[in-house]
């Protein structure tokens, strides 16, 4: 029973786990920013995006996590490094203006699907509504049509 | 008006709103010789407390913005390096503000250089945002009330500093 778990707990140490998974520069640099050229870090090849990506590669050599790489990015070139904009303040409208925009849309499509709804089913019966019918000159050269057309 | 008009309105006006707010709220302060430096304490580049421009009050300061990926920045150090020892004893400081960096990369700069006037350090943009700057290096001479005197875009040489800067602090 002892062995069993001997062997339980080397296999479970043995497993990469996600904190101590080898980062990938390219999981970093599509999410974080050049500042100075204002592109993400990925498009990026100026001297400042080179130095860069030279600091994040000294960060995976050290066996750095994404995150504790993207918490350095913060301490040294400050919050405007990261690509996804803050939860906070100003920036908190990058996250409201499409939710909120969406749910303006939904809103009024409902309303006109509604309203649209309710105008084309008449009095909902099926039969059309009385101010669909059409009109005598309509009737008139609608007969002169099919009489035309022998239908 | 109708209240459906009303409302397009509003939410017109409140899109417009919000982009100028986020326009405004990025963009660079304009300013200008005769005006206060714009100032707030900031880290030393290398640990070891706090400094800012205010601490020099009572002297010309050479506040000279520059990061160490930046060639030209590269080229002008020695020249500040060497315009400051010789001007150091008479009342004039050089300040550099490092931008736009990794702490790391601007040590290596100082050490590679051999600079020994003071460095600050800000993270990311902010003190070039503060002082207007397009771009590094900038170089902003400050006279001994704190007004900006002068406001070099790019790089200095000897030339620049003995033909631009040395007549307005030996004329002082």
């Amino acid at each position: 029973m002892a062995r069993l778990a001997c062997l339980i707990l080397a296999a479970v140490a043995a497993f990469p786990t996600a904190a101590s998974a080898k980062v990938n520069i390219s999981d970093v640099e599509d999410e974080v920013m050049c500042p100075i050229c204002g592109t993400l870090l990925e498009l990026s090849d100026s001297p400042q995006a080179r130095r860069e990506k030279a600091f994040i590669a000294e960060m995976i050599a050290a066996g750095k996590s994404k995150a504790e790489i993207e918490d350095a990015l913060v301490d040294e070139y400050g919050p405007a490094v990261l690509a996804q904009p803050a939860g906070s303040g100003f920036e908190l409208s990058a996250y409201l203006v499409p939710a909120i925009a969406l749910l303006v849309a939904a809103v009024a499509l409902a309303v006109g699907v509604a309203r649209w709804r309710r105008h084309g089913d008449g009095d909902g019966d099926g039969t059309p509504a009385a101010g669909d019918a059409p009109g005598d000159e309509d009737s008139a050269r609608l007969d002169a049509d099919i009489a035309r057309y022998d239908l | 008006m109708s209240a459906r008009s009303l409302l397009a309105f509003l939410a017109v006006c409140a899109v417009i709103g919000l982009l100028g707010f986020g326009l405004l709220s990025k963009g660079s302060a304009k300013i200008e010789v005769g005006d206060r430096v714009p100032d707030r304490a900031l880290p030393v580049l290398g640990g070891g407390g706090e400094g800012e421009i205010a601490d020099y009050r009572g002297d010309w300061v050479l506040v000279n913005l520059w990061a160490s990926w930046c060639p030209p920045c590269r080229d002008e150090a020695p020249t500040l390096e060497r315009w400051w020892r010789a001007h150091r004893d008479e009342g004039v400081a050089v300040l550099g503000i490092n931008v736009q960096d990794n702490s790391q990369d601007a040590l290596a700069f100082v050490d590679e250089f051999h600079t020994t006037y003071p460095q600050l350090r800000s993270v990311g943009d902010e003190r070039s945002e503060a002082f207007g700057s397009t771009g590094v290096p900038e170089n902003f001479l400050v006279d001994p009330k704190g007004r900006l005197a002068l406001i070099l875009r790019g790089a200095v040489d000897e030339r620049i500093l003995n033909e631009s800067v040395d007549p307005i602090v030996e004329g002082s």
